[in-house]
């Protein structure tokens, strides 16, 4: 059948690009699709068509199913990539997209729809037999039933919404006392913001790094992955720098992760790339936390230690190919890092949309993966990712050097960027040591405070 | 009596609730204390609090629920107490 010849693109700024990018290369034609507040964006230049889909607020244009469908139609594209965020995650789009005979570029509906949950995630990763965060095993129908889980448990405990995420629906608990307060509060929050108020309680892990495996599966039953990513430095239960390998694991470690996600991911039987999220604690036992069913943000630093496009294998498998490379074909060479380049203030994190006066990419060894160019207005709308840089060198020490060049050369004016917060990370003694935690962005901040 | 102007200090979408399911902040005609929250600006996909600056009683709001506003821009006026 052979790959899609007209990709639609259901997404906006540097995945479109990333995207329209490989699409080029491989003579696919693209499909922009954009609100009124992107017109002037870079990619909707950048791809063969464009369709305007409405209104600046994503549920009138991003995330409205019927205008993307119809934008698809309207252009004859056979196949949708979702990209990250947005509708890359509702198996109600690719049932939709199942029934015009438009090709989803990612998984099947009812895998997706497994791991939306993150209980029924628990139940499907403790089936295969891999390590999930000690916790109650189905959802919690009262205040009663969830004092006998967390005596068992023991605190301090996490109380989730198992629809939740992106920090919002859980609840650091300490006592009996404040389980009983925060039980139902929980519950309505789940409810209000995803529609479902199922609700579990999970141990708390203290000083937890956030290491994930990137999988991928054809349609005709092979797995393979391709290493790990290091995602703990964090702000708001948000990734800041990424690095693959991760400095945390030995090689026995970072073997048994890899194939406990290989395990579990073919126990989903999943198929195209995802990612499986671990959280390890300070005794490097490690846990399961949740399934990512699509392209990540920092899927570039798994690229560039492998020399795998990513993108190009998510439209290899979507067209029933076979993966292009077997388990012992795919080498790790050196070491890469990505830092994310977010629209804020360094300190208070807090939004600063406007206009791009200046946007410097300094000629170094470094990818650059931006959504903007000079003059490009960047909307109060979205996220506050403008951009990452990726840098890719022999060893850790080298990859962290180019990215202080990088960083210390780059200049982008007429917004507050985070570069001030990358640059003064990327000379912490924790981080060059590797020795750090999901506490390390909060710790660095006090110790700012302090001094 | 004099008159206190609301204005949004950044650009973002108003939002007049604090969540979809729930009751507005205030109606006009509502009596409101300085610092009391009247609405929300989200702004890349952070929520920043609108609060009444004087202690008065609504008169008016220039926008409605999830409309687009830009910074500077006048939400709402409040009569002084």
């Amino acid at each position: 059948m052979g790959l899609c010849t007209k990709l639609l693109i259901a997404n906006r700024g540097e995945i479109a690009r990333r995207i329209i990018r490989t699409c080029n290369r491989l003579g696919i034609q693209t499909v922009a699709v954009y609100s009124d507040a992107d017109k002037d964006s870079p990619y909707v230049k950048e791809a063969t068509e464009a369709v305007n889909i409405g209104e600046n607020q994503a549920k009138k244009s991003y995330l409205n199913i019927d205008k993307i469908i119809e934008a698809a139609k309207g252009t004859n594209a056979d196949a949708i990539h979702p990209g990250y965020g947005f509708l890359s995650e509702n198996p109600a789009f690719v049932e939709r997209c199942e029934k015009e005979n438009i090709t989803f570029i990612g998984p099947t509906a009812d895998v997706m729809k497994l791991m939306s949950s993150k209980l029924e995630s628990r139940i499907q990763m403790s089936e295969a037999g891999i390590p999930v965060v000690p916790g109650s095993e189905k959802r919690l129908e009262s205040v009663e039933q969830a004092l006998t889980v967390a005596d068992s448990l023991g605190y301090p405990l996490m109380l989730k919404a198992s629809a939740g995420g992106g920090g919002i629906g859980m609840k650091l608990i300490q006592t009996e006392e404040e389980l009983t307060k925060n039980f139902s509060s929980v519950k309505q929050q789940a409810q209000q913001f995803f529609g479902d108020d199922a609700v579990f309680l999970e141990k708390w892990i203290s000083n937890p790094r956030h290491i994930e495996v990137q999988v991928a599966g054809d349609m005709h039953g092979n797995m393979v992955h391709l290493f790990e990513r290091e995602c703990s430095v964090q702000r708001r239960h948000q990734k800041v720098i990424e690095e693959s390998p991760s400095p945390f694991l030995n090689e026995k470690q970072r073997e048994a992760l890899v194939n406990a996600a290989l395990t579990g991911a073919k126990h989903l039987g999943y198929t195209n790339v995802g990612t499986m999220e671990f959280i390890f604690d300070g005794d490097a036992n490690f846990y399961f936390l949740e399934m990512n069913t699509r392209l990540q943000v920092e899927h570039p630093v798994t690229e560039e230690i492998t020399g795998v496009d990513l993108v190009e294998w998510q439209l290899r498998i979507a067209a029933n190919e076979r993966l292009p490379l077997e388990q012992e074909e795919i080498m790790k060479h050196g070491h890469a890092i990505e830092c994310r380049v977010y629209a804020e203030d360094p300190v208070t994190y807090f939004p600063s949309p406007g206009t791009i006066e200046t946007l410097n990419l300094v000629e170094c060894d470094a990818r650059y993966e931006f959504g903007v160019v000079e003059k490009t207005v960047v909307s109060p709308f979205y996220d506050p990712m403008i951009g990452k840089i990726i840098v890719h060198d022999k060893d850790r020490k080298s990859a962290i050097h180019k990215m202080k060049e990088v960083l210390a050369q780059i200049e982008i004016a007429g917004i507050k960027t985070n570069i001030p917060l990358l640059s003064n990370i990327m000379k912490q003694e924790a981080f060059e040591l590797g020795d750090y935690t999901t506490n390390f962005l909060q710790e660095l901040a006090d110790t700012i405070q302090i001094k | 009596m004099s008159q206190s102007k609301v204005l949004s200090p950044i650009p973002g979408v108003f939002y007049r609730r604090p969540s979809p399911d729930e009751d507005v902040y205030v109606n006009e005609g509502d009596a409101v204390s300085a610092g009391q929250v009247i609405g929300l600006v989200e702004v890349m996909k952070s929520y920043f609090e609108i609060k009444a600056e004087v202690d008065g009683v609504i008169e008016s709001f220039a926008f409605e629920n999830e409309d687009s506003i830009d910074a500077g821009q006048e939400i709402a006026v409040i009569n002084v107490k």
